[in-house]
């Protein structure tokens, strides 16, 4: 048999639904593992990614962590895959950008109801914030992008086998092609 | 009143004198997608999106008219991709963040996303700062969503004779804004049953406490391709209450 394809994930600024809807393709993921073998993903719990043939992102960008790990990704995936509508356009977290960071942190932080001993975190340790959320590809280049809020079960299985398939041009029909 | 005929991919299509390209086009059935257009209303070509080839030129089918013998090119890979930068412009210079608008699903826009095989924005997104007015009793406009195609503007104009809308502003600053001295919807005698709180194909202006009348998966483009199930205004000529 083949070498398996080794196959990194990650959510950067998104909820992990993206990630659920991957785990959506249920009985698949024994005929997924046949071909795939997972290096760094939340599924693991290996802290960083190594070379890779596959990596799968969920989420925009709205830290610098989030930064780090995109290049980290960039770095080491052959084939980079940008998963739902945050990865896209920022998605639900973009709806930040009509405000400014201060008003975001200060709304969250000082004004919020029931807020004690309100005050912005400053740990160094916390990532900073942007002052503005993107979508990854805006930062590096990517080579797939399958849009949807999360995309269905069916349609992340039906670009992964059409993937592993090999075919480079992957067309989903409109029953699986959802922005929402 | 004469015949006489163009081909759109091929296929005789047939028009009278003073017929658009589109016009003949959704007579004879064919598809062109478009958002600015509405068959009640002079064409405005602001879109871009229904741009075809004639005798080997792009234009718009809304406003171009049909000539005897055109040969006019309708689904080809290259319009295909003129098409979709078109849209992914559209989307990246508002905020269009679809899983957070109560319109998805009954969206010309998303729909034609769809129908254009756009799988990302591609651009750089402008993310503008936009004010919400959710002033008026019963329709609140969300001016992030706002194409400016003018829809709103011609209805209310033409078909309601109240002049509530109009564009404001040139080239990247061109804006809708509403005819009151305060700027604000409230302001104005405008009506939710007014021709222009029906026209609106992107989720701009929305008729409050209908959000949800019908659940998301269930809307109009949620199943079917906008090329068979047409324009909203088509589905739902009452009105768009039903569609949130």
């Amino acid at each position: 048999m083949a070498k398996k394809l080794r196959v990194a994930t990650a959510s950067l600024a998104g909820c992990f639904g993206c990630h659920m809807a991957f785990l959506d393709i249920d009985e698949q993921l024994l005929e997924l593992l046949k071909y795939i073998e997972f290096d760094r993903t939340p599924l693991t719990d290996i802290k960083h990614c190594g070379p890779c043939d596959i990596g799968i992102l969920e989420g925009g960008l709205c830290n610098a962590e989030n930064v780090h790990v995109l290049q980290e990704f960039r770095d080491n995936c052959k084939i980079l895959i940008a998963l739902g509508a945050c990865s896209l356009n920022g998605g639900v977290p973009a709806m930040r950008n009509n405000f400014t960071l201060q008003e975001c942190l200060e709304e969250s932080y000082l004004n919020a109801i029931g807020a004690e001993n309100p005050h912005i975190p400053d740990d160094p340790e916390i990532p900073l914030l942007l002052n503005k959320v993107h979508p990854i590809y805006e930062v590096v280049k990517i080579d797939y992008f399958l849009p949807g809020c999360p995309p269905s079960g069916d349609a992340i299985w039906a670009f992964l086998s059409d993937l592993l398939a090999g075919k480079t041009e992957i067309k989903l029909p409109h029953q699986l092609l959802h922005y929402d | 009143m004469t015949q006489y005929d163009i081909t759109i991919d091929g296929q005789k299509v047939s028009f009278t004198e003073g017929q658009t390209i589109m016009d003949a086009a959704l007579a004879a059935g064919i598809y062109i997608p478009h958002l600015c257009h509405h068959p009640e209303f002079a064409p405005h070509g602001s879109c871009r999106v229904c741009t075809v080839t004639v005798n080997g030129r792009n234009t718009t089918a809304c406003n171009t008219r049909a000539m005897p013998d055109q040969v006019v090119l309708n689904n080809t890979k290259e319009l295909e991709a003129t098409r979709r930068a078109i849209v992914q412009m559209l989307f990246v210079e508002g905020n269009h963040l679809c899983p957070g608008c109560e319109k998805t699903g009954n969206c010309q826009l998303q729909a034609i996303g769809y129908y254009v095989g756009m799988l990302t924005p591609h651009y750089t997104h402008f993310y503008p700062i936009r004010a919400v007015d959710a002033s008026h009793p019963d329709v609140a406009i969300d001016f992030n969503r706002c194409i400016l195609c003018e829809l709103c503007v011609r209805a209310s104009r033409d078909a309601d004779h109240k002049n509530v809308f109009a564009l404001s502003g040139r080239g990247l600053k061109t804006h809708l804004i509403v005819n009151s001295p305060t700027g604000k919807l409230a302001d104005t005698n405008f009506a939710v049953t007014d021709k222009a709180a029906q026209v609106c194909p992107v989720g701009a202006i929305l008729h409050k406490r209908q959000a949800f009348v019908i659940p998301i998966g269930e809307r109009l483009y949620d199943r079917q391709p906008i090329n068979l199930v047409g324009d909203l205004a088509q589905s739902n000529p009452q009105g768009a209450t039903t569609h949130g």
